[in-house]
């Protein structure tokens, strides 16, 4: 167990483990139900309550308790980043993996292919994607995975390609060492640093669209929670109840800022250069 | 009288604690006008890092001076402190009093920059040239170090140049305000042994006509004999031994230094080939491995669709055999298809036409046997990182199909055991090995296949030199043991030397001379043979002078459908022969 030792003795990866920590912890007790309140209870009574010792974060418009729909929302919003990112993650390593392999043709048409889903706006070919398919909470993981899967495509086939120039896949190539061996061994093994780094930051990135989709009504659906769809909500009460807005906004925010500290120190902690000056 | 430069209990350390990790300790000595001093020494030994002190470069790679002083006798003759000197005033004296030339002369100038405009920087900067003047001072500069052309080579941009090339462009540069100390850091050991025996020449020449001193660093003792008056021994970031060069050649004091001049490979001239498996004595048996008309060929394409409009011929028409237990030797100059050929018989590289054949030994019950194996010369880039050593051994077992079994690990242990390895290697990973140990352990892969033919390409090439001297002794113990053979691809003749019964000769993807080693190196009969002999450094040719050659290797590069002319040979003794050149 060196990795977790290594990320607490990472200054960025103490607070940003701590954090990604800490919402995984909310996330799966939202997710199983352990709220303070229940998320979709209308407390008639309280309606747009302010917080206090009951009602932590205050409610909403319908009397429901806002600190359990955030439990519940980012339990629901960590589960679309989680499937998405481990889609992507799964499709560009088999792809990028398969263009550096292969080279010449089939790398021309896998990398044209990524070329032509980068050149639309993250946002924007999410929306289309959820656009013709319907909303709903998988047609989101799907369309998140499909805007993502180029940038692991890349991460990849780079590595990839200059991993299979390396002498030991050559000596791999004397010994006659099968193509699948050489893939998994020699170039997938050493490509867990890049991918893992990537994956934490894509994870980030994954909560930022699902947010994004949810507030433009295309993502989770009512009556679930979701951060993004939490934020849409308040927007009308933005005067009246502050509370509806600021705690799902700093609830994305410090995710996004744990994922991303995640990722910086996972990155040094893989550079061998860096290991010395860590440890 | 005032050396021009005085070091004192010089110490440089790194880091955040400089003082706790110095690599530097505690050196000291002095460099009069006109003087060269050679620091000699194996890679972090601190000979560098000392080097790179005096113009305080070391401080841009994060070293700090913790100890010592640097007096340096300025033009006007005041005498300044360089370890207090401030980055102003250390930025005049670079260039415009200590210049510089670094090992790596492709890396070492802008590669979308001609090499007009970065010589001309150097005008610009210390003597305030400009347009023309600047100009024309640039190519004076490249007439000096010898570059035929130089007004037209103003307007090359670097890859237009080639290495021995570029090494005289950063010394022109270096020169251009005719600095009175010239630090070389390694000048010639990126390039090929003749273009190094020029560089060595030109340097003795310039050093000659201006009168400058110089610091000279070098791993290679032999290099030293033609150029230094002084030499100073590094070892551990301490200097162990200096002197004259006489004295130090001749009477060592220090083991070390006894050490590097006697047990590392120095190129004896024949005298140091190896006395046992000489073909004669040998029974005629079938070839370990027999090289048929190889040819290889890549092809050029052009123009728009690609159509391949010339081929080229990086090895054309090489054959060669070789029986068991014997070493064939491939020597050449880099891009003369020596390692073409030992890629091609592995087939790693697709072999356009030629034919191998390979006789296999006769397998062990349980074993199957690859008959060819390779160790790479990066002994850095060919172990996986990410695999510990016993997952290593295991692949090419796993490769060929079998199982790892007790069969199987008792094979590694012996294997690692043989080659000299500890016992717990097994359990750890690549980057906790040296590179000597990693060669070791590439060696031990090799033969984890039984195999009859271990193709060496620069095998040692990237070893400090002692740790060459003993890798080396391994492989001539395992060649006896288990009746290898080798095809040694070097471009080393010191190494090839210690190793080889047989030698060819390769140039512009031909071999022009094969033989028997000692009647080879001792009696070279092909003019590039001889040329390719008298550039290696001894430390017995002290003071010789090299004569400058600016001929290139002509280009491999051939219209469609051209056949070499076939070759004559020409014999001499038993087994030696030479190509006849038309």
């Amino acid at each position: 167990m060196r990795m977790p030792r290594a990320i607490f003795a990472h200054p960025s990866g103490r607070i940003g483990g701590f954090i990604v920590g800490l919402y995984l912890l909310l996330a799966v007790l939202g997710l199983l139900g352990l709220t303070p309140h229940d998320p979709l209870m209308q407390y008639r009574i309280d309606r747009l309550h302010a917080p206090d010792s009951t009602y932590w974060m205050g409610t909403d418009l319908f009397g429901r308790d806002v600190a359990s729909r955030l439990m519940m929302g980012i339990g629901q919003s960590f589960t679309v980043a989680f499937f998405s990112v481990a889609f992507a993650a799964l499709a560009g390593t088999v792809l990028g993996l398969a263009a550096a392999w292969f080279g010449r043709r089939w790398d021309g048409i896998v990398m044209r292919v990524m070329d032509v889903l980068l050149a639309f706006p993250a946002i924007l070919l999410a929306l289309l994607i959820v656009a013709v398919a319907g909303p709903g909470t998988w047609t989101s993981i799907v369309a998140i995975a499909i805007v993502y899967t180029p940038i692991f495509t890349r991460v990849v086939r780079g590595p990839a390609l200059s991993l299979k120039a390396r002498e030991f896949v050559d000596a791999a190539r004397t010994f006659g060492s099968s193509s699948s061996y050489i893939l998994t061994r020699h170039l997938l093994l050493n490509l867990v640093a890049p991918l893992t780094v990537q994956i934490t930051l894509a994870l980030a990135w994954a909560l930022l669209t699902e947010a994004g989709l949810s507030f433009l009504g295309l993502g989770t659906q009512p009556p679930a929670a979701s951060l993004g769809l939490m934020l849409s909500d308040s927007r009308n009460l933005m005067e009246t109840a502050p509370w509806l807005m600021i705690f799902p906004g700093l609830a994305i925010m410090i995710s996004i800022l744990g994922f991303n500290l995640l990722g910086d120190a996972l990155r040094d902690i893989f550079d061998p250069r860096m290991r010395r000056a860590i440890a | 009288m005032i050396p021009l430069l005085s070091v004192s209990g010089l110490s440089v350390g790194f880091g955040r604690a400089p003082q706790a990790n110095e690599v530097v300790r505690g050196v000291s000595f002095e460099l009069a006008d006109g003087e060269t001093l050679a620091i000699v020494g194996e890679s972090g030994s601190g000979k560098s890092v000392t080097a790179l002190s005096i113009n305080r470069l070391v401080d841009f790679g994060g070293g700090r001076i913790t100890a010592g002083s640097i007096k340096l006798k300025r033009a006007d003759g005041s005498v300044l402190d360089l370890t207090a000197a401030s980055e102003p005033q250390l930025t005049r004296i670079r260039g415009a009093e200590i210049g510089m030339i670094f090992q790596e002369p492709m890396t070492s100038l802008n590669p979308v920059l001609t090499i007009g405009t970065q010589i001309e920087e150097s005008f610009r900067l210390h003597r305030g040239l400009t347009g023309r003047q600047a100009t024309a001072a640039a190519k004076d500069a490249l007439d000096r170090v010898r570059i035929p052309d130089a007004a037209r080579r103003l307007k090359y941009t670097p890859n237009q140049l080639s290495g021995g090339m570029l090494q005289r462009v950063m010394i022109a540069t270096a020169l251009a305000c005719n600095p009175r100390l010239l630090i070389a850091d390694e000048p010639t050991t990126a390039l090929d042994v003749t273009v190094q025996a020029q560089i060595m020449a030109l340097l003795a020449e310039l050093k000659r006509e201006t009168g400058m001193s110089m610091i000279f660093i070098t791993h290679d003792i032999g290099l030293v004999a033609g150029i230094a008056d002084k030499i100073m021994v590094m070892q551990n970031g301490q200097a162990v031994e200096q002197g004259e060069l006489n004295q130090i050649l001749d009477q060592p004091r220090h083991a070390y230094t006894q050490h590097l001049l006697q047990d590392v490979p120095h190129f004896a001239s024949g005298r140091a080939t190896r006395l046992d498996g000489s073909r004669e004595k040998a029974p005629a048996a079938d070839p370990a491995l027999k090289v048929n008309d190889l040819v290889v060929r890549f092809p050029v394409k052009s123009g728009f669709f690609g159509r391949a409009t010339g081929a080229v011929h990086a090895v054309d028409g090489v054959d060669f055999d070789l029986m068991q237990g014997e070493t064939l030797a491939i020597v050449g100059e880099s891009g003369s298809g020596k390692s073409t050929t030992a890629r091609a018989v592995l087939g790693l590289v697709r072999s356009t036409r030629g034919s191998f054949s390979v006789s296999a030994r006769k397998a062990a019950a349980g074993q199957s046997a690859l008959p060819i194996q390779m160790v790479f010369q990066n002994p850095y880039a060919s172990l996986n990182p990410r695999l510990a050593i016993e997952s290593i051994l295991a692949e090419p077992v796993i490769a060929t199909g079998g199982r790892v079994d007790a069969a199987a690990r008792a094979k590694m242990a012996t294997l690692l055991k043989r080659v000299g390895l500890p016992e717990n290697s097994l359990e750890r990973y690549p980057h906790e090995f040296s590179g000597g140990q990693r060669q070791r352990l590439c060696i031990a892969r090799a033969l984890m296949l039984n195999p009859s033919v271990v193709v060496l390409d620069e095998a040692v090439s990237a070893l400090d030199v002692s740790v060459q001297a003993r890798v080396l002794e391994l492989l001539v113990d395992l060649q006896r043991e288990y009746g290898l053979a080798y095809l040694f691809i070097s471009h080393d003749m010191a190494v090839v030397e210690r190793i080889a019964h047989r030698i060819a000769v390769i140039y512009a993807g031909q071999i022009v001379e094969i033989g028997d080693a000692k009647s080879v190196l001792s009696a070279p009969k092909h003019a590039y043979t001889k040329k390719l002999i008298a550039a290696v450094p001894t430390i017995d040719r002290r003071r010789e002078h090299f004569e400058l050659d600016t001929r290139q290797v002509p280009s491999l590069v051939r219209p469609l459908g051209f056949e070499p002319v076939p070759s004559r040979w020409e014999q001499f003794g038993a087994d030696h022969r030479v190509r006849v050149e038309a």
